[in-house]
């Protein structure tokens, strides 16, 4: 090979397609399009749930009604039609298996597709899974053997039906229905998602799964996660996503709870590969999320991310540290290609006495996109001797690209300690040249580099999860990576 | 009467002061319109989000101060950098004190800006540099709808002004409350060097609102130096809107030391246009009681192989409030940028709080740009270390929050100023540093 510059490898970069851009054809029930309390009904008619949830939706709609959509964030898009959306899309294959042999076997040809076989996961991984193609969730592996510890793992609608308590007991709690114009929009249509429940004291002894498909054009998808960590418990909690090439925009507008009681620890960690639409900026998913978890008395909630899909991103997963003594930790690597826009965070709200936050973000920027970190820090009054380290670093490749910090930081108590340090470069002609020098090729070089610049994220991911989010960024920065 | 109201229906009285055939009146029509659309910041807009103006809002401020008495210098000699020889350029409630003041017009001119607004020989400089970087904000605009005094300097090419230039707006308060809206002018060509102090002082426990817009423009190789002093009464508050446009190799440095103030708004805004420019801005802040310092700082990197340096230290007491917002934006022209940014805060009391936002928008690849951003306390094991040796605690303390706030007096090059800002530290800090910097 020739000298390989980064002429070529943005080159390289520009040409890549979407390797998971397949569109699988299975029977699937979709509702007309459009947006009203008849539609809201019917969703909660078809999921058969109790009154309260029907009233519980209907009051986000009412609320959401109301609502504008946000306008602040650092990303410029083609606002969606919401009532040109169809909010229920259910792959048709019902009633739910009980094994896995039951499962369709296209849609099983899918997850091979995608490298996620449930065969092989359950075979060699040992990881429990819920795959939720178009906001149903299809299958739930393992779910023997984590009910033999007690431990909850199903679709929020089954848990709706068949743990109510539960479910209306936390619902909400961290993302109120009017939190925001996504959280608002989500509380009222959500059609699936996650429930999970580990009771006093367990450690959940496998990591558990959701892995995320839309699939049907013109849908959107709106899944509700809910973790609940009782007291002294301790969980593993990973979360994909995929969706086919499609020209439009697609909708993902999701809300994750999280809630970690006394002793608790939840470790959060998502992969996020949406379409990001072609090299001309044309389709790919808007991915609006509100994620937020809230920590009592010595808890610890650790989100990890790699984001490298998605027209646009708007994320900001938060802690609230609510008990004395509980920590909160945000690793994210946010990569942006063509005409992606990423504005994407934490907040760290320290309300206990010693609570720790960390936040280490890492941003790479190629083509023309742009890349935002927005973060906020609050200490409040009663919050003694908090203590907070935050580290953005930006990776910008090409100048056409953008990378911009907006962190906020608020302290209200005198013995806090907060640390925010922020750097942006390109790699650096003297690194290459390093590399170079000891027989490494340019290709090689940048690998290494980008790695080595993503490494301290890429390490709080779980073994099985490093290996994805390394094929991910193999995707979205081809050439420069492996 | 709404401040906002009063303001508008006064500009026509105001027109009668001033003569309407100038050119430059235009330039305040079209201000007085902007601010009308605009009207005063909110908490609303991303830039005042932590600092809210509706305290001082509510003052029924009087837009033209009477006449007033002379004052003494001898009554208002601690307010200069009186030790060293220096032009002066002084106003007593918005108005020209010339007993106080020294200006000049040899080789350089250090006079007034209705002067330069009036005369002839002036009007080439004011077409081409009034008004023109300044933003079109609520308060930007209301000080050029209303401006027809304050310093003007126009130092012309190859010239290294011997003497620094300071300037000192004083408020008596012989009206119950009273608005100030002086503006500058400053004018720095090829090669020059000029030192500039600006102090706003109010002499009066009511209440005193000053909106100052200051332009400086440092042309190729000019070297700007400015220092801001800002320990004013609980009564004042100050919003100082500064422009500094910057051409090619030219060095500009902006420190602002604040003290005291009801509520003071510093806006600093540097553009570089043209290649190699370095840009400073350092700043220490000291307040206590309910006291709220505001920094927005801007720095627009345009061209390549530019600089720029920001390093704030703050320390708060009492129920103060700290707030600090400094921008950088690299334009994807301005290749091989170097900036850095350091904002560093203590936090004495439980009931002040620091509200900071280091920001950077950063469009080209080859560049250098970083932030640092600290809240902290003073180091225990340092503290140990002075009280082992027999330092009490109050001035271990004093000693150690003198360290953390001396990098930024490194740079400053008047060491009469110096010298009087360890003394205010010192003061501020409640102790008897007990040597001399």
């Amino acid at each position: 090979m020739s000298k390989y510059t980064e002429d070529d490898l943005r080159e390289e970069l520009k040409t890549k397609e979407y390797e998971y851009g397949f569109y699988t054809d299975i029977d699937s029930e979709t509702f007309p399009v459009g947006l009203n309390e008849d539609i809201v009904k019917a969703i909660s008619k078809k999921k058969e749930e109790p009154e309260w949830m029907t009233e519980w939706r209907l009051e986000a709609f009412k609320v959401w009604k109301e609502m504008t959509e946000p306008e602040w964030a650092n990303v410029h898009y083609e606002k969606p039609d919401f009532q040109a959306i169809s909010y229920y899309s259910a792959p048709n294959s019902k009633p739910k298996y009980d094994s896995i042999d039951e499962v369709d076997p296209e849609l099983l040809a899918t997850f091979e597709k995608l490298g996620i076989s449930l065969d092989e996961q359950k075979k060699l991984a040992g990881v429990a899974m819920d795959v939720v193609v178009d906001s149903v969730s299809v299958a739930t592996t393992f779910k023997k053997t984590l009910a033999e510890k007690g431990i909850i793992f199903m679709s929020i609608s089954e848990a709706i039906k068949e743990y109510p308590e539960l479910v209306k007991k936390y619902i909400g709690t961290v993302v109120p229905q009017k939190d925001n114009f996504y959280a608002a929009l989500n509380s009222a249509v959500f059609s699936d998602g996650s429930f999970c429940y580990i009771p006093k004291g367990v450690r959940c002894p496998m990591e558990l799964s959701t892995y995320f498909r839309i699939n049907q054009a013109g849908t959107g998808q709106f899944e509700r996660t809910l973790v609940i960590a009782d007291q002294g418990s301790y969980v593993s909690y990973l979360e994909g996503c995929t969706a086919p090439s499609r020209d439009e925009n697609q909708l993902h507008a999701a809300v994750v709870e999280l809630i970690a009681l006394d002793d608790a620890e939840i470790k959060y960690s998502t992969v996020q590969n949406w379409y990001p639409g072609n090299a001309e900026g044309k389709g790919g998913v808007y991915n609006f999320v509100t994620k937020r978890g809230l920590c009592e008395k010595n808890a610890k909630i650790s989100w990890t991310q790699v984001e490298t899909g998605s027209a646009v991103t708007w994320k900001y997963p938060s802690c609230v540290l609510k008990g004395d003594n509980s920590i909160g930790e945000f690793y994210s690597i946010a990569v942006t290609n063509n005409y992606q826009q990423a504005d994407t965070g934490t907040k760290m709200i320290h309300l206990g006495k010693n609570t720790k936050s960390t936040i280490i973000s890492k941003g790479i920027s190629a083509g023309k996109s742009q890349n935002s970190y927005r973060g906020l820090v609050k200490i409040n009054s009663g919050a003694d001797n908090a203590r907070n380290f935050s580290q953005c670093d930006s990776l910008l490749m090409g100048n056409e690209c953008g990378a911009h910090t907006f962190p906020y930081i608020e302290a209200k108590n005198k013995s806090a300690q907060i640390e925010h340090e922020a750097t942006t470069s390109k790699i650096g002609e003297d690194q290459i040249f390093y590399c170079n020098q000891r027989g490494i090729d340019t290709e090689k070089a940048i690998a290494l580099i980008v790695n080595g610049f993503s490494k301290e994220v890429l390490n709080k991911l779980p073994m099985e999860f490093a290996v994805e989010a390394q094929k991910l960024l193999e995707i979205s920065l081809e050439g420069s990576v492996g | 009467m709404e401040l906002k109201e009063k303001l508008v229906s006064s500009f026509m009285a105001f027109e009668d002061t001033v003569d309407v055939d100038l050119p430059v009146h235009d330039i305040r029509l079209d201000a007085i319109k902007a601010f009308e659309a605009e009207g005063f910041p909110n908490k609303k807009q991303e830039a005042w989000k932590y600092t809210s103006l509706n305290s001082i809002l509510k003052n029924d401020f009087s837009v033209f101060p009477k006449e007033t008495g002379a004052l003494d210098y001898k009554d208002v000699k601690q307010y200069f950098i009186h030790d060293i020889d220096s032009y002066k350029i002084i106003f007593v409630d918005g108005k020209y004190s010339s007993h106080l003041s020294a200006t000049t017009h040899d080789g350089i001119d250090v006079c007034l800006m209705s002067a330069a607004l009036n005369k002839p020989k002036y009007k080439l400089v004011i077409d081409n540099y009034f008004n023109k970087i300044a933003t079109k904000d609520g308060f930007s605009s209301l000080n050029t709808a209303f401006s027809a005094e304050g310093a003007y300097i126009h130092i012309p090419k190859n010239k290294v002004v011997e003497k620094p230039i300071q300037i000192i707006h004083f408020s008596t308060g012989n009206e119950a409350a009273i608005m100030l809206q002086p503006r500058n002018l400053i004018v720095v060509d090829e090669n020059s060097h000029v030192q500039i102090i600006e102090r706003h002082q109010s002499l009066t426990d009511n209440p005193t609102l000053t909106n100052s817009v200051t332009e400086i423009f440092a042309n190729k190789r000019a070297i700007v130096d400015y220092y801001k002093i800002q320990n004013n009464r609980q009564s004042a508050s100050l919003i100082d809107s500064t422009f500094v446009n910057q051409k090619q190799e030219s060095l500009a440095k902006v420190h602002t030391f604040s003290f005291g103030g009801k509520l003071t708004r510093n806006n600093l805004n540097f553009y570089q246009n043209g290649e190699r420019i370095d840009s400073t801005m350092k700043g220490i802040t000291i307040i206590g009681d309910k006291q709220h310092v505001d920094h927005n700082t801007l720095v627009h990197h345009i061209e390549p192989n530019c600089e720029s340096h920001q390093d704030y230290k703050g320390i708060f007491d009492a129920n103060s409030t700290g707030v600090f917002n400094g921008k950088v934006v690299v334009e994807k022209e301005a290749q091989k940028t170097n900036a850095f940014q350091a904002n560093n805060n203590i936090l004495i009391s439980d009931k002040a709080t620091i509200n900071t936002k280091p920001q950077l928008e950063i469009f080209a690849d080859d560049v250098k740009c970083s932030h640092g951003c600290t809240i902290g306390q003073l180091d225990e094991s340092a503290m140990f270390y002075l009280r082992s040796r027999g330092i009490p605690e109050k001035e271990a303390r004093g000693l150690l929050m003198y360290a953390f706030s001396n990098n930024v007096l490194d740079s400053v090059k008047i060491p009469e100023i110096k010298n009087r800002i360890t003394k205010l530290i010192a003061q501020k800090l409640g102790v008897n540093i007990g040597f001399d910097l």
